[in-house]
């Protein structure tokens, strides 16, 4: 077995790794080039391109998934507190987690397919959220959130004499650029991962599964194990998010659950594009970017941003402005979701094709509109 | 004996809650076959209007009286509501009954709401799969409820049920049932008008001409189309009801739960739920099954259950219905061959 299907696809994701990996330089301009920032955009890219496996490729609307992330960040805390500061282990711990976790989740949902769906993963989470603040309080300490402590006990880190405050690897501190940088890396792996599956026969099953599952069942596929491990491999890579969450900010919160979080997914796998590699990405680094931007202007900011215009448009402006930025920043969000599936299902990915077929026929129309006229109809 | 009667009601209470909202959700999926994530939201908005006309009729104006005096020594100021400066007794009236009146105002509120959502937005994803109309209708609760936090607020509004039904009725006295039973009179109040409200659809759908073509057209609207009924009016028309359903429930539920932005959100989820358990798109199913998970969350949140069981109580709706849905792929009272998939 060969590591890529075609050359194209190497290129692809030579591409793709260098993108990510200079996005400190790209993203300078737009203001978004720290690593906070960027941590988030390969965290949540991640969470996305796994909920992508099971809405875009399988056509499974799971509205729990939030869960699964929780439940990885719980499991990397706990993986800090009790074995190392290390964030590898952390980070299979964590994927092992939202696996497990989303094994046994599948075997009842899974049962059922549309809305129904939906909603059961939707009650799982639900379910998932409130025992986090009540029967679960000894593993999640509910309101207060999970958190690392001098007296945790560590057992590998006593072992080999590491030491550390904040989770690091080897030394390295996972807050700043060097945690982007690792993000980055699993990032990549995690859409080099997505791309092979999407080139293999495994991911045509799931396209299939998409399309008709009756008309799959009939050419003899057992539909279930395929629709099982897509959830459980996309419940794995929520997992594994969850993790990079708290291995870059060792805190841990059951409001990571609640099913507006799902929803946020939702909306970034759509934004992007529903079943194409790159489309989630995009999504999530577009919504983190706004959500950042967004979120910080007050009306103190508003005024001097507008501060060029005369006094009585400034206030104007800033009038109009104002409900949809900071604290209404949900606003724009609920908006955006709405304008997005409304015009543009396919999100950002199809709207780019939509221009470059646009382009290319306008071009191909204007050389070739002669012969054209008596071409017979396909 | 005392006990299981208090749960029972507030059990019944809570199920008005759910069956209404149910009721409304199962009649949108039942005609127009949207599944509508923003019904809590109309049911926030409801209430959202009872909070709003409270405030409207307490407008107060502020008089200084110089003959009391404050404790501290300065005149007293006497904040009497701009309606009973104006209207004397029919203010005062106007005041203390501001919660059931708000009904009133609930009603056009829903009704436009409810046009403009079904024109203006829903009508467009008839023909589009279920998954994008979750997405949309999901897209424009959020942004409902953004625009209610922008004008109300994070923080929950108290609204207060008119004083006359501020006590309890002692059951125990007046029925003969138990030894003490104390209950809320607005709770019962608010229980009777869910009755009359479920009753009220339920003969309208069952005993009229107008509900006969609708229930006509939810078993088969392409003969119903044959036949020259415009039937995509009257589904408009069901739309329009269901959202002054859930409107008007929500206006009675604001003195019960202090209204907050999130409400609808709240109770959608436990709606679907409840819709799911009694059969997509059957209305007396959603009923039964509001009111069923109702009393079975009341009587799970006991005392005496959460020891043995704890937390029993936040899950036990969500274990229902993950135990309907496994074992009766309609829910209880589905029809066949309805979204059995």
């Amino acid at each position: 077995m060969t590591l890529f299907k075609s050359r194209k696809d190497l290129l692809y994701l030579a591409i793709f790794a260098l993108v990510i990996f200079a996005m400190p330089l790209w993203l300078k301009p737009f203001g978004a080039g720290y690593p906070d920032l960027m941590q988030r955009f390969a965290i949540f890219g991640v969470f996305a391109i796994g909920f992508n496996i099971l809405f875009g490729m399988t056509g499974y609307l799971s509205f729990g998934h939030a869960a699964f992330l929780g439940a990885g960040s719980y499991a990397a805390v706990w993986s800090f507190k009790l074995l190392s500061l290390n964030p590898v282990p952390a980070l299979l711990f964590a994927t092992l987690v939202g696996g497990v976790f989303a094994a046994l989740v599948g075997v009842v949902s899974l049962r059922r397919s549309g809305i129904y769906f939906s909603i059961l993963t939707l009650a799982f989470a639900q379910m998932s959220y409130s025992l986090a603040y009540s029967v679960l309080m000894p593993i999640t300490h509910g309101d207060s959130g999970l958190q690392l402590a001098s007296s945790d006990p560590r057992v590998l880190d006593r072992l080999f004499g590491a030491d550390g405050t904040l989770p690091n690897l080897f030394g390295f501190s996972m807050h700043g650029m060097y945690g982007f940088y690792f993000c980055a890396l699993i990032l990549i792996g995690c859409f080099y991962f997505s791309m092979r599956l999407d080139r293999s026969p495994f991911g045509m099953a799931l396209r299939a599964l998409k399309s008709n599952q009756t008309r799959m069942s009939y050419t003899g596929f057992n539909t279930k194990p395929y629709a099982r491990t897509a959830f459980i491999i996309s419940g794995m890579y929520a997992g594994l998010a969850g993790g990079m969450l708290a291995v870059t900010d060792p805190l841990a919160g059951a409001e990571r659950m609640q099913w507006t979080a799902s929803g946020e997914v939702v909306l970034m796998t759509i934004l992007g594009g529903a079943g194409t590699l790159l489309g989630p990405l995009i999504g999530a680094v577009i919504i983190k970017y706004f959500e950042n931007i967004f979120s910080a202007f007050h009306p103190g900011r508003l005024y001097e941003t507008f501060s060029f215009l005369p006094e009585g448009v400034q206030n104007f402006f800033v009038t109009i402005i104002s409900p949809f930025v900071g604290e209404g920043w949900h606003l724009t969000l609920g908006i955006m979701f709405m304008l997005i599936v409304i015009f543009l299902p396919g999100g950002i990915m199809e709207g780019g094709k939509r221009i470059a077929s646009a382009l290319r026929n306008r071009r191909a129309s204007g050389r070739h509109l002669q012969s054209r006229q008596f071409e017979p109809a396909e | 004996m005392d006990w299981l009667i208090l749960q029972f009601l507030n059990g019944l209470d809570k199920g008005g809650a759910y069956a209404l909202i149910a009721l409304g959700l199962t009649l949108v999926f039942g005609t127009l076959g949207v599944v509508n994530f923003a019904h809590g939201a109309l049911f926030m908005i409801g209430a959202f209007c009872a909070v709003v006309f409270s405030r409207l009729v307490r407008l107060e104006t502020v008089t200084v009286d110089p003959e009391r005096l404050s404790p501290w020594g300065t005149p007293l100021e006497v904040r009497t509501p701009m309606v009973e400066v104006w209207l004397g007794d029919f203010g005062t009236f106007l005041v203390q009954y501001s919660v059931p009146l708000s009904i009133l105002l609930a009603i056009p509120v829903m009704l436009l709401i409810g046009w403009v959502m079904e024109r203006g937005l829903i009508r467009h994803f008839y023909k589009r799969t279920h998954a994008e109309q979750i997405l949309v209708t999901f897209g424009l609760a959020i942004v409902l409820q953004e625009i209610i936090k922008a004008f109300f607020g994070a923080n929950a509004i108290p609204v207060y049920a008119p004083e006359a039904f501020s006590s309890s009725l002692n059951l125990s006295e007046t029925l003969g049932i138990g030894t003490s039973v104390f209950y809320p009179w607005w709770r019962l109040i608010y229980l009777a008008s869910a009755l009359l409200i479920i009753g009220l659809v339920i003969a309208f759908l069952q005993f009229t001409t107008y509900g006969m073509v609708i229930r006509a057209g939810m078993e088969d609207r392409q003969t119903v189309g044959f036949l020259g009924i415009n039937i995509q009016k009257r589904f408009t028309v069901v739309f329009g009801i269901a959202a002054v359903v859930a409107g008007v429930a929500g206006v009675l539920y604001a003195p019960i739960v202090s209204p907050n932005y999130h409400l609808g959100m709240d109770f959608l989820v436990l709606s679907f739920v409840v819709v799911v358990v009694g059969g997509m798109g059957s209305i007396p199913g959603a009923v039964f099954a509001g009111f069923l998970l109702g009393i079975v969350e009341s009587f799970a949140s006991m005392a005496a259950v959460t020891r043995v069981l704890p937390a029993i109580d936040q899950v036990i709706l969500y274990v229902v219905a993950i135990i309907v849905l496994l074992t009766l792929p309609r829910g209880l009272m589905g029809r066949k061959g309805v979204m059995e998939g």
